[in-house]
C-alpha cells in the first residue's frame, strides 16, 4: 500500500521537470564532449559517467522517498551540518587541487566536493534552527545564530577557493525576508551591490555622489516634500560634481591631499555621524532619518572599501571584473570564455542548429562546456525556443516548490523549500548570466544540466528530501 | 500565512529571468554577427586554385601554359616533433633554415594562428614524391600543388608578362584577393587578369579549437568548385616575335609590327627584355632584373617616348597636301640644307631641286622646312598660334600625342608641343614658324612612342586609317572592345595619302632612296628611314615600313637607340621581320648576310646607362 502512497502522494509535476532536466542534461553533455564517438554509454567519458551519476541520484531519490522516513531530516540536521564542517576542513588540508580551488576529496576514482554538498546542510540547519517554536528573526540573538550558521560553512568555502558557492549562499536572504525580515535589508543589500558596481565601473567618488542623492531623494519621499528634496538631491550633486576640478587646481594639487573619494566620503560620514549622535541626545523619535543616514554611511564606506579591496585582488581577478563590466575587451584573455560562449550561444539563433548540430561546442571552442558552460551547448543547439524553454521549466520548478512549500503547515518543511528554490534560482541566473555575459564568471553549475555528481547528487537530495516532506504534509 | 510574499519573490525572480530572455533574444535573434563568428571559428575555408588560361599566338601555338608545382606548407601549431634530418635531406635545405622559419613564427605566432604557412616554394615533382611517401613522419607538414606558368617559345617575356603572388598593396586595389594569390602584373597576364585568371574555388572544412581539420562541411554541399581561367588568343606572332628578339639581341630599342588591316598587333619587342626563363619566377630574379642597367623591366615599345625623325616627315607632307600649301609637283631646292634667318637645318648631299616623291625617297630636311613654314605661315590663318593650333589637330588626329588605347598596360601618350610649350619657351609673340622648324624634321618638342609609329605606319599603309593597336583576338565568348573594330581616320583626306605611298615606294626602290637596304625578294616594299637627332650619343636609328604595297599584311615600326641613320640598324631589322612574316624565311645570299650581321651586332656598348641606385 505504501507503493501506491508515493504515486498518489508524489507531486509528479515537480518529479517530471526533474527528470527532463536530468535527461536534457545528459543529451547536452553527450552532445559537446561526443566528438567521433557515438556511444552515449561510453563509461571513459563524462557523458558515461553522467549515466552513472544519474542512476545513482535516481536510485538516491527512491530511498529519500520511499526507504528514509521524513522525520529523520529534521532531527539529524545538525549532525548532517557537522560531518559537512568536517568534511570541509578535511578538503581544506587533504583536498585535490583543480583549477586553482582546492575543492574536490577523491573517493575512490570518484571525486567529490563538499562544497557542493554544503547546500543541503546549510537549508537543513537553517530550517531546523528556524522553524524552531520561538525563533522570530526579531531579535539581534536570532540574526547572529542564523548568520554563524551560514557564515562558518561560507567562511570554509571561501578558503576553498570556491567563491562562487558562497555567492549562491546571499540566495537565503530571501527565506530570511520570507520568515520575517524587512523588505528593507534585502533593499539595502541591492543598493550596497549598485554601490560596489559603481565603484568599480566609474569612480568610488561617483558611488558616493550618487549614493548622497539616493539619500535625499528618499528623505523626500519620506517626508512627502518630493519636489523640495529632489532639488536639495540635484543641487548638492551638481555642486559635488565640481569637486574634482577643484582639484585640479595646481595650489589645491600641491597640497599633495588623499584620494577626492576619502574626503568626500570622510566628510559625508562625519556629517551623518553627528547628525545621528544629535538625533540621539535630542531623543528624536525619528528612526527612519537615523537608519537612513546609517545606510548612507554603510554605502560611502562600501563604495572606499570595494575600491581598495579590488587594488588588492590578484590581476587575474581584477581582469574578470574589468571584462565583465565592459571595461576592457580582450576576447583572447581573461574574456575568451564568455567571448566565445556567446558566439555559440548567439549563433543557435531561433531553433538552433539542432541536437548534436552545435559545431562551437562539439570542436571545443568553449573550456569547461560540459561544467560550468553547459549552456552553450543547449543555446546552440536548442536555439532560443529551446533557451527559453529551459528557463520556464526553471522558473515553473521554483514556483512550484515555493508554491508546495506554502501550502506545508510544517515550518521546516516550508523553510527547507524556500531554501531549496533559493539556490536553485541563484544556480541558474548566476550560471547563464554568465554564459551571456551578465554576470562575471562564477564557476557554479547549472542545476541537474551541468556534468558534475556532486552537484547532481545535492539538488537531487534537496528537490527529493522537499519532495517527501510535501508528501507528509498533511500528517501533522 | 504570508502569500503575499511569496508573489513578490516570485516577481522578483521573473523578472531576473526575463533579463536573462531579453538578452538571449537580443544576442540569438538581433544579433547576426555571432552566427558569423561561429562560422568563422569552426569553418575553414581552403581555397582551391584554377589553372589559369593559357596564352595562344595569331595561329593557335602555345605561347604560356601551365604546369604543377609544389609548395611546402606548415601549420606551425600543429607540428608536433618530426624528423628533421629526413626533411632536410629531403629538400637539400639547412637545419638552421628550419629552425629559424619557427623561431619567426614563435615570434609572431599570434598572427600565424592556425595558419598554414609556406616553407618552402617550387618544389620539384621529385621532391615532392620522396617527401610524400613519408608523410607520416612530418605531422603539420603537407604540400599543396598549384600551377605555374611555362613557355614554350621563347618568345615576348615583356608582351606576356608576369605572374606573381600579390602583395598588401595589390590585395588593398582589388578586392578577392587575399594573401597567398597570384596575379599578372605586367604585359598580357596583367591586361588579362580577369579573363586568365578563372575563379578560385574552396572546399569547406571544420577545424577544431586547436586548428585540427576536423572533416567536411556538409560532405562538401557547400564547397565552391574553381573555375579555370580562360585561355587568350592573342594576335601575336611567335615566330616574327622570337625572330624578332634574336634581331635585338645586343640592342636597345623596340619593334612594334601591327597587321594595318585590322590593327592586331603581330610583334612587339622591347630590348633588352626579360627573358621568358626568368618570368615564372620572377622574384628570384627580380634583384638580377632590376639591376640591370639597361632596364629590361621598361617596355620600349610603349613607354619610351622620343622624337621620330624623318619619319615624321610623311605627317607633315600629308598636312601639306591637305592645306593646299603643297602639291605632288611642288619643288624646293636643297643646297645641303635650309638656311633662312639666321636658321640652318642641314641635309645630306642629293639631286635638286626635286618634288614631293623624291623628298621622301631622299628624305630632304630641306623640303619639308619649306613644307611646315608653308603650313604655318599660310596666310589663310591670323597668326601663328591659330596655324599652329591647326597643324597640332592634324598630328593628333593620327594618334600623337595621346594614349592610342590598346590594350598594353602602362601605355603612354607621348607629346606633341602646344601653344602653351611655346609661349613658355619664348615668351607669347615671339615665336614664329622658324622658332620651332625642328618640328618639320620630327625634331624638337615631339615625343613618340615606337608604337605610335607603327600606327602612323599602319595608317598610311591603309591610305588614311587606322585601327586602334591591341593584341588579343576577338573571340565570340570574349568579344573584344568595339573601339578595336573602329577606323579611325585621320584628318587628312585619304586622296593624298597615295602620294605619300609612293614616296616610300620609291625610298626603298628609287634613284637615291634612303631606304634601298630594305628592299626583299618578291615583295613591294614601302619605307621611310629616320635618324633621330641624340645629343647624348649616336643618333637614334628609326624605321618605318609597309609590305606589300598593295593590301599590305604588315606594317612595322624599328626603332634602335644609338644604331645611327635609319639605314644601318633600324631598316635591316624592320626589313628581316618583313621578309620572315611573308616569306617565312631570309632569301639566301645578301638578305641571309644581312641578318647575319644584325643578329651579331652588339650596340650595347653605345648606350649610356645612368648609374642604377642600389
Amino acid at each position: 500500500m505504501r507503493e501506491k502512497g508515493i504515486i498518489r502522494k508524489l507531486d509528479w509535476p515537480l518529479a517530471v521537470c526533474y527528470l527532463v532536466l536530468i535527461l536534457f542534461g545528459w543529451m547536452n553533455i553527450f552532445s559537446a564532449l561526443r566528438g567521433d564517438n557515438t556511444n552515449i554509454f561510453d563509461f571513459s567519458m563524462q557523458y558515461g559517467k553522467q549515466f552513472i551519476w544519474i542512476c545513482i541520484s535516481v536510485a538516491l531519490a527512491f530511498c529519500i522517498l520511499k526507504v528514509i522516513p521524513a522525520r529523520i531530516w529534521n532531527g539529524t540536521a545538525w549532525f548532517l551540518y557537522g560531518v559537512e564542517i568536517l568534511l570541509l576542513l578535511a578538503v581544506i588540508f587533504v583536498g585535490k587541487n583543480v583549477n586553482g580551488s582546492r575543492s574536490w576529496l577523491g573517493v575512490g576514482s570518484f571525486a567529490l566536493q563538499p562544497a557542493e554538498l554544503a547546500k543541503i546542510t546549510i537549508s537543513l540547519a537553517l530550517a531546523t534552527l528556524m522553524g524552531r517554536y520561538g525563533f522570530s528573526l526579531k531579535t539581534t540573538s536570532d540574526y547572529l545564530k542564523v548568520a554563524a550558521l551560514v557564515g562558518i560553512p561560507a567562511l570554509l568555502i571561501l578558503l576553498e577557493g570556491e567563491t562562487g558557492s558562497v555567492i549562491v549562499f546571499m540566495g537565503l536572504l530571501v527565506v530570511l525576508y520570507r520568515e520575517g525580515m524587512s523588505g528593507w535589508v534585502i533593499a539595502l543589500g541591492a543598493f550596497i551591490i549598485f554601490v560596489a558596481l559603481l565603484t568599480l565601473i566609474y569612480s568610488p567618488f561617483v558611488a558616493e555622489v550618487v549614493s548622497i542623492g539616493v539619500f535625499f531623494l528618499i528623505l523626500g519621499f519620506h517626508r512627502g516634500r518630493i519636489i523640495a528634496w529632489i532639488l536639495v538631491a540635484a543641487l548638492s550633486v551638481t555642486a559635488l560634481t565640481f569637486l574634482p576640478k577643484v582639484f585640479e587646481i595646481e595650489a589645491v594639487a600641491a597640497l599633495s591631499l588623499p584620494d577626492i573619494s576619502i574626503i568626500a566620503g570622510g566628510l559625508t560620514v562625519l556629517t551623518s555621524v553627528i547628525l545621528v549622535l544629535r538625533s540621539f541626545i535630542k531623543s528624536s523619535r525619528n528612526s527612519f532619518v537615523r537608519n537612513a543616514l546609517l545606510a548612507l554611511c554603510a554605502a560611502v564606506l562600501v563604495a572606499v572599501a570595494v575600491d581598495i579591496c579590488f587594488e588588492k585582488l590578484p590581476e587575474y581577478q581584477q581582469g574578470r571584473i574589468n571584462v565583465l563590466l565592459g571595461k576592457v575587451d580582450d576576447p583572447k584573455g581573461d574574456g575568451y570564455n564568455v567571448h566565445q560562449s556567446m558566439i555559440a550561444i548567439g549563433s543557435g539563433g531561433f531553433l538552433g542548429k539542432g541536437f548534436l548540430g552545435g559545431t562551437q561546442t562539439k570542436f571545443g571552442y568553449i573550456p569547461e562546456q560540459e561544467t560550468d558552460f553547459i549552456f552553450c551547448t543547449v543555446g546552440e543547439e536548442w536555439g532560443f525556443v529551446g533557451s527559453i524553454a529551459l528557463l520556464v521549466i526553471y522558473f515553473f520548478m521554483i514556483s512550484r516548490i515555493l508554491l508546495l512549500a506554502d501550502r506545508n503547515k510544517d515550518r521546516f518543511a516550508r523553510i527547507f523549500g524556500y531554501c531549496t528554490a533559493m539556490c536553485i534560482a541563484m544556480h541558474v541566473v548566476i550560471n547563464i548570466g554568465m554564459t551571456i555575459k551578465l554576470m562575471p564568471v562564477i564557476g557554479i553549475p547549472l542545476p541537474l544540466v551541468s556534468y558534475g555528481g556532486s552537484s547532481l547528487i545535492a539538488f537531487t537530495s534537496m528537490i527529493f528530501i522537499f519532495l517527501r516532506l510535501d508528501m507528509e504534509r498533511n500528517k501533522i | 500565512m504570508n502569500f503575499g510574499k511569496r508573489e513578490i519573490i516570485l516577481t522578483v525572480v521573473a523578472l531576473v529571468f526575463v533579463v536573462l530572455g531579453i538578452r538571449l533574444f537580443k544576442i540569438q535573434i538581433l544579433d547576426e554577427s555571432y552566427t558569423l563568428d561561429a562560422r568563422n571559428n569552426a569553418m575553414r575555408y581552403e581555397t582551391v586554385y584554377p589553372a589559369r588560361g593559357r596564352i595562344l599566338d595569331r595561329s593557335g601555338k602555345t605561347i604560356v601554359e601551365n604546369k604543377l608545382i609544389y609548395d611546402l606548407m606548415v601549420t606551425p601549431r600543429t607540428v608536433t616533433e618530426f624528423d628533421t634530418t629526413a626533411l632536410c635531406d629531403i629538400f637539400g635545405i639547412e637545419r638552421s633554415f628550419i629552425e629559424e622559419r619557427f623561431a619567426y613564427w614563435k615570434e609572431n605566432s599570434r598572427k600565424v594562428g592556425y595558419g598554414a604557412m609556406p616553407l618552402l616554394r617550387h618544389v620539384s615533382s621529385e621532391q615532392y614524391n620522396r617527401f610524400a611517401e613519408r608523410s607520416d613522419r612530418f605531422p603539420g607538414f603537407n604540400a599543396v600543388t598549384r600551377t605555374a606558368r611555362i613557355y614554350p617559345i621563347n618568345a615576348g617575356g615583356n608582351l606576356i608578362g608576369y605572374v606573381s603572388e600579390v602583395d598588401r598593396a595589390y590585395i588593398d586595389k582589388h578586392p578577392g584577393y587575399r594573401p597567398g594569390d597570384y596575379a599578372g602584373k605586367t604585359g598580357i597576364e596583367r591586361a588579362y587578369e580577369e579573363r586568365l585568371a578563372g575563379k578560385k574555388g574552396y572546399t569547406i572544412y571544420f577545424r577544431d579549437a586547436a586548428g585540427r581539420n576536423r572533416g567536411r562541411y556538409k560532405d562538401g554541399l557547400y564547397d565552391s568548385l574553381a573555375v579555370a581561367g580562360n585561355d587568350i588568343t592573342t594576335t601575336i606572332d611567335a615566330d616574327i616575335q622570337s625572330y624578332g628578339e634574336l634581331l635585338m639581341k645586343n640592342k636597345v630599342g623596340s619593334v612594334v609590327a601591327i597587321e594595318p588591316s585590322t590593327g592586331e598587333i603581330l610583334t612587339m619587342i622591347s630590348s633588352p627584355g626579360i627573358d621568358v626563363s626568368q618570368l615564372a619566377e620572377i622574384s628570384k630574379y627580380y634583384r638580377e632584373i632590376s639591376e640591370n642597367p639597361y632596364n629590361p623591366m621598361f617596355n620600349r615599345t610603349v613607354q619610351s617616348a622620343q622624337p621620330p625623325g624623318s619619319v615624321f616627315k610623311l605627317v607633315n607632307g600629308l598636312i601639306g597636301l591637305q592645306e593646299g600649301v603643297l602639291t605632288p609637283n611642288t619643288m624646293y631646292s636643297c643646297s645641303r640644307g635650309y638656311t633662312f634667318g639666321g636658321v640652318h637645318v642641314g641635309c645630306h648631299n642629293h639631286p635638286s631641286p626635286i618634288n614631293l616623291t623624291q623628298s621622301v625617297a631622299m628624305s630632304c630636311n630641306a623640303y619639308y622646312c619649306y613644307v611646315l613654314r608653308s603650313i604655318l605661315d599660310n596666310k589663310k590663318y591670323d597668326n601663328i598660334e591659330e596655324s599652329f593650333e591647326m597643324w597640332r589637330d592634324y598630328v593628333t588626329s593620327f594618334g600623337f600625342g595621346t594614349k592610342l588605347g590598346s590594350d598594353v598596360p602602362y601605355e603612354l601618350g607621348g607629346n606633341v608641343p602646344t601653344i602653351k610649350t611655346y609661349n613658355k619657351l619664348h615668351g607669347k609673340g615671339h615665336w614664329r614658324s622658324l622658332s620651332i622648324i625642328s618640328l618639320s624634321i620630327g625634331q624638337g618638342e615631339l615625343g613618340c612612342t615606337p608604337l605610335h609609329l607603327a600606327n602612323l605606319c599602319a595608317t598610311i599603309a591603309n591610305r588614311g586609317y587606322y585601327y586602334i593597336p591591341h593584341m588579343i583576338k576577338d573571340d565570340p565568348d570574349y568579344p573584344i572592345d568595339p573601339k578595336y573594330l573602329e577606323r579611325h581616320y585621320t584628318k587628312v583626306d585619304t586622296c593624298w595619302f597615295p602620294y605619300i605611298v609612293e614616296g616610300m615606294n620609291q625610298s626603298v626602290y628609287g634613284a637615291g632612296g634612303t631606304s634601298h637596304i630594305s628592299q626583299i625578294p618578291g615583295v613591294e616594299m614601302c619605307g621611310k628611314t629616320g635618324t633621330a637627332q641624340n645629343p647624348h650619343g649616336d643618333d637614334h636609328s628609326v624605321f618605318v615600313c609597309f609590305a606589300p604595297k598593295d593590301n599590305p599584311k604588315i606594317a612595322v615600326a624599328a626603332y634602335i637607340e644609338n644604331g645611327g641613320f635609319g639605314a644601318t640598324w633600324a631598316a635591316p631589322i624592320a626589313s628581316l621581320i618583313v621578309e620572315k612574316y611573308l616569306n617565312g624565311e631570309i632569301a639566301p645570299g645578301t638578305r641571309k648576310d644581312l641578318e647575319r650581321r644584325v643578329m651579331e651586332g652588339n650596340l650595347l656598348h653605345k648606350v649610356k646607362v645612368k648609374k642604377k641606385k642600389r
